[in-house]
């Protein structure tokens, strides 16, 4: 596990990359995300002092994208696809019943912080829709009854 | 390049740069708007054409196009008001208040309200569309303004004043689609222009009025009032009198009526502001240190200096505000020498301010004086003018009233702090009178004068001593000057910095105006303070016998130990707030 010194310190390398440069603001939220895992309030301060703009234009464009996210992610992070081909091969089902097995809703982490069940758009994978991607990992063709399973998998990484 | 525009079978000749609004505008044609803002004051106009109200038709367009974000083209054909505009507008508007709370019946914007003003022009008879609410209709209250986001909606007024105005940046949109919703304020400095600008009831001030009238119930307690000098301008529109009548009797016979024991004039603190100004003004020149000084009047400066600029809080001037210099003086001076004998601890003093922020200003522990906050409530003009139609004062009627004396005496350089430049113009009078061998010739400085964002003077004080002077009103106007100021391409010896743009006489506690231009509402205001100076007997702050008799019997002299101990301040590093 890494000091949080040394997450700001790589963050602000990055940042000093890009020149300090507001218009890059994207480009820093990603990696901040992909440092710290999520996003809280006191990562948006240090990026909003670190490119010279309000803290609340930061928080406006977090609160924007569904990628970002201000509350930590579980251990193992799902993500369902909701794209045209997934859904019509039914991710909606599969998706209701990762909500049903895990007790949280779409977007949620589990209390014991294992499991943090998300959605998106489209992998690029259509051909083996629906997709569930769990830590990157992609599982294809995926039915709500082998949820149970795949969940097994992952509960005692 | 002119270009011809038919706008209701009407031809006109006008720029292409222009839009169908402004040009619509001109020619009195009324188009209804709802997000669309001008702030001419500030150079500023917004039209995000985000809301839909002000659609027009226009001739080979399938779609109704937005006349506020519409240039005008040649040969363009307009209907402004046909039955598809209206049926469109009305929907638009139907459709706002389908996601609006239903209860203008106690909402405090009632009448005042914009999107209210707009169900009833367009005859909005019903709300055909049915469904939950996107916010939950709660008020919450951060520091000094009360939200209610199911009632915002999402204009940008607010986002726009605060980022584009005033650089400060405390709120921007946040979320998106139907969960879309302003921000919760972050860094805010309290100046409420956001409240002025709200079209709704979604932003508003805290009112303090209760706690005051509970105060003024006490029979223990010794509640006095002190009013600012820009609120003596604005009262009076309330009550339907034209912006800039000086209303300072029936002012103070209003302030009478409701029970203060005492009705006193802040003015007197801004004397006593400029005695401790000038001097500290005087001694930097002459030391050449710590230039250029910035005035500390404004509270909502100060706080934006606190959290953007914390490397240069060595330059305002330590003096507190006139509030909090009069307050500190009525819970000492008053109390221990005038006041036969009142505990300082039973007294309340109240402020009536054109200001929110001057309620954010009592609560700072660095004012207190000997652990009292020295002014318990700052009510805005606004809130006293809701007191006084509860209290069922017909104000416009009332007899002129007199201030008591003691604490009350002013002179003309008091009454023009309430206008951008005025403090400068203020503390150069003394400051000159004093350096000329308590000779003055021309008590009027008109270089320091008008109501650009930023204005330049450089002003002879004596025969071989000229100063130069910035003037600065609207925050993201201080900040070039402050951005300026730190790279070295700008110096100067003194610059005022107001928060409000123009000053205190558009300050954010102010009566809001829907029918009239906000600039033309300022300058009336400001008229009618350089009026009232015009006409005051004395017009240079080290005159003021009783501020004299102050310093004779109390303070010592300008910058005396006394004086730093009940009349300065400091300032905090808020950079990591």
């Amino acid at each position: 596990m890494r000091t949080n010194e040394e997450m700001f310190a790589e963050l602000d390398e990055f940042i000093e990359s890009l020149n300090n440069d507001p218009e890059e603001l994207i480009a820093i939220l990603h990696r901040a995300q992909g440092i710290f895992g999520y996003l809280p309030m006191v990562v948006q301060k240090h990026i909003a002092n670190k490119i010279g703009v309000n803290v609340s234009k930061v928080y406006g464009v977090v609160t924007f994208y569904s990628f970002f996210t201000m509350v930590p992610k579980g251990e193992n992070v799902i993500n369902v696809c909701l794209g045209t081909a997934c859904f019509v091969r039914g991710s909606q089902q599969v998706l209701e019943k990762f909500e049903e097995l895990l007790k949280i809703k779409n977007g949620h982490t589990t209390e014991d912080g294992k499991f943090t069940l998300t959605s998106l758009r489209c992998v690029g994978a259509c051909a083996l829709a629906p997709v569930v991607q769990i830590n990157g990992e992609t599982h294809g063709k995926v039915k709500a009854s082998e949820v149970a399973s795949i969940l097994a998998k992952y509960q005692n990484n | 390049m002119l270009v011809k525009v038919t706008i209701n079978n009407q031809v006109f000749e006008e720029d292409s740069s222009l839009t169908i609004l402004q040009v619509a505008k001109k020619h009195g044609i009324h188009i209804p708007t709802l997000c669309y803002l001008k702030k001419e004051e500030s150079c500023f106009e917004h039209k995000p054409a985000s809301c839909r109200v002000c659609v027009v038709e226009v001739k080979g367009k399938n779609n109704l196009l937005p006349a506020c974000a519409t240039n005008i083209a040649d040969g363009m054909v307009v209907s402004t008001n046909n039955a598809r505009v209206r049926n469109e507008r009305r929907t638009v508007v139907e459709l706002l208040l389908s996601n609006h709370p239903k209860d203008c019946l106690t909402c405090e914007k009632s009448g005042k309200c914009l999107l209210q003003d707009l169900a009833i022009e367009l005859g909005v008879k019903e709300i055909p569309f049915d469904g939950p609410l996107s916010q939950e209709n709660k008020t919450i209250v951060n520091g000094v303004i009360r939200r209610n986001p199911s009632k915002c909606v999402l204009c940008g007024r607010c986002v726009a004043v605060c980022n584009a105005i005033q650089s400060v940046g405390a709120i921007s949109a946040s979320k998106r689609g139907f969960a879309t919703v302003i921000s919760e304020p972050n860094n805010c400095i309290n100046c409420g222009q956001c409240v002025q600008v709200c079209p709704t009831g979604a932003l508003l001030q805290v009112d303090d009025t209760y706690k005051i009238e509970k105060a003024l119930a006490d029979e223990s307690k010794y509640v006095i009032v002190h009013t600012a000098p820009a609120t003596r301008v604005s009262l009076g529109e309330e009550f339907g009198m034209e912006p800039g009548t000086d209303v300072t009797g029936k002012m103070v016979t209003a302030l009478r009526m409701v029970g203060f024991k005492k009705v006193f004039d802040t003015n007197f603190g801004a004397d006593l502001t400029i005695m401790e100004e000038a001097k500290e003004l005087v001694t930097r020149l002459q030391t050449k240190q710590n230039l250029p000084l910035i005035t500390s009047c404004c509270p909502g400066w100060i706080k934006f200096i606190e959290y953007n600029y914390p490397e240069l809080l060595h330059l305002p001037s330590t003096c507190k505000s006139p509030q909090e210099m009069f307050s500190s003086m009525a819970k000492t001076y008053y109390a221990e020498k005038m006041g036969m004998g009142i505990d300082p601890k039973n007294m309340v003093v109240v402020s009536l301010m054109p200001c929110i922020a001057k309620k954010d200003e009592c609560r700072r522990d660095e004012l207190k004086v000997n652990g009292l906050p020295a002014t318990d409530y700052s009510m805005s003009v606004k809130e006293f003018a809701a007191m006084l139609k509860r209290y069922g004062i017909d104000f416009a009627n009332l007899e002129d009233g007199k201030y008591d004396s003691t604490l009350s005496d002013s002179t003309g350089a008091a009454d023009i702090f309430a206008n951008t430049g005025g403090v400068i113009e203020a503390a150069t009078r003394t400051a000159a009178k004093w350096l000329n061998g308590n000779n003055l010739e021309k008590v009027d400085f008109e270089a320091v004068r008008g109501l650009s964002g930023t204005r330049e003077a450089t002003v002879k004080v004596t025969d071989d001593l000229s100063v130069k002077l910035c003037v600065v009103s609207g925050l993201a106007n201080a900040r070039k000057v402050l951005d300026a100021i730190k790279d070295g391409t700008a110096s100067y010896d003194a610059i005022e910095i107001m928060a409000c743009p123009g000053g205190c006489v558009n300050g954010g506690g102010q009566p809001i105006h829907k029918d009239m231009e906000q600039i033309d509402v300022i300058r009336a205001r400001q008229a009618g303070i350089y009026n009232i100076d015009k006409n005051k007997k004395m017009r240079v702050s080290c005159d003021n016998p009783e501020i004299k008799e102050l310093y004779d019997n109390y303070l010592g002299e300008p910058n005396s130990h006394k004086a730093h101990e009940l009349l300065h301040t400091h300032f905090l590093n808020r950079k990591d707030d």
